[in-house]
């Protein structure tokens, strides 16, 4: 696809996408009370956006993942929450 | 078009979707065991699963016309509870002659705790000693990179199987390089929230190739859409893919890695 092509496809869906975000964190500002990990997690991802890196999808999953090697003692539960909240958490 | 949904919980679906399906091209369904959303209680909740999975299943899907395998296995997300695998782990040679199990699956790991480990190792195992083919589940959104890792370590250590009889599935742009670069087979899983979105996996197929992969809808009792493999075929069209390239991904690629079991075949067309 040519860039003109690309844009034609995926500019408005990707706009849509970006005030939704751009809403989200004014949202979070807001309220009040304490944020967690997650909203780290969330800033340093967004800052992957930014610039002419390759790869930024690839660089946004890594910022949320967990980076260790080692398995846990014991699963604290089934779920996920989208974000690694580091050792200790 | 023609296309094969390759993982697919259908117990968890309605009717209405095996009508959608067959109506939008699927020529087969393939069913990974899976968590009920609940913790079976016992082993025999699981032989009943199995009997669910090789009989009553494939005789619905039949209804309409759709051929239905299936891999058994326990899921991740029950591992921690080891004796439980174990007895489960012992069941599954009983129902491996069905003519409708295709290998063992989906395992993998959920939370990458040390009792998932073991229960993946037993599993590893039990298919080796089987000469059985492997479909594997890796984890949600943070532990994804590392359980990904880890279940490749695992299979890798395991002498006795080939890369080329195991499909790792649910990889991300994060995960897609390692599977294929290890030499397994790696599935795409068209998720409305997580996971990946058909744009996202068109983007992979341009930037990897479209060998060792498939695309699935992995449609449960979850947000999911059964027909998100045909969406995706439809959105490759619009990406100018012609449909000899749409029909390799969609469908000869699955028949190439789900062909390396003996007893999948298909109804000629
Ligand atoms: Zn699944």
């Amino acid at each position: 696809m040519t860039r003109q092509q690309v844009l034609d496809l995926y500019f408005m869906d990707a706009r849509f996408k970006l005030i939704e975000l751009a809403a989200f964190l004014d949202r979070v500002d807001r309220a009040e009370g304490q944020a967690d990990f997650r909203l780290d997690a969330f800033r340093q991802a967004v800052g992957e956006l930014d610039g002419n890196k390759p790869e930024r999808a690839k660089q946004v999953l890594l910022a949320f993942s967990d980076p260790t090697a080692e398995p846990i003692e014991k699963a604290p539960g089934k779920g996920a929450v989208g974000a690694w909240p580091g050792k200790g958490g | 078009m023609r296309y094969i949904e390759p993982h697919g919980h259908m117990v968890s679906r309605v009717t209405d979707d095996y009508i959608d399906m067959v109506t939008a091209g699927c020529a087969c369904v393939c069913e990974p065991a899976f968590w009920a959303g609940y913790d079976r209680s016992s082993v025999n909740g699981f032989y009943d699963y199995f009997c669910q999975l090789t009989d009553y299943e494939p005789k619905r899907a039949a209804k309409f016309g759709l051929p239905h395998f299936c891999w058994l296995c326990i899921n991740p997300k029950e591992s921690e509870d080891v004796k439980l695998a174990e007895e489960v782990v012992a069941l599954i040679p009983k129902f491996l002659d069905r003519p409708n199990v295709l290998g063992i699956g989906e395992i993998g790991l959920n939370k990458n705790s040390r009792n998932e480990m073991k229960v993946l190792e037993m599993h590893v195992d039990l298919a080796a000693r089987h000469n059985q083919m492997i479909l594997v589940h890796t984890p949600h959104l943070e532990d994804k990179l590392k359980g990904t890792r880890l279940i490749i370590e695992v299979i890798k250590r395991d002498k006795r199987i080939q890369p080329e009889r195991v499909i790792i599935d649910h990889v991300e742009e994060h995960t897609i390089k390692l599977v294929l670069d290890a030499g397994f087979w790696a599935g795409m899983t068209l998720y409305p929230e997580s996971k990946c979105s058909p744009a996202r996996a068109i983007d992979m197929l341009e930037n990897y190739g479209s060998e060792r992969l498939w695309l699935n809808s992995a449609c449960d009792w979850g947000v999911s859409i059964p027909l998100n493999v045909p969406y995706t075929a439809l959105e490759m069209k619009r990406r100018g893919w012609n449909a000899e390239d749409i029909d390799k991904v969609v469908y000869q690629n699955p028949l190439k890695f789900l062909s390396q079991c003996k007893k999948f075949k298909l109804p000629k067309a």
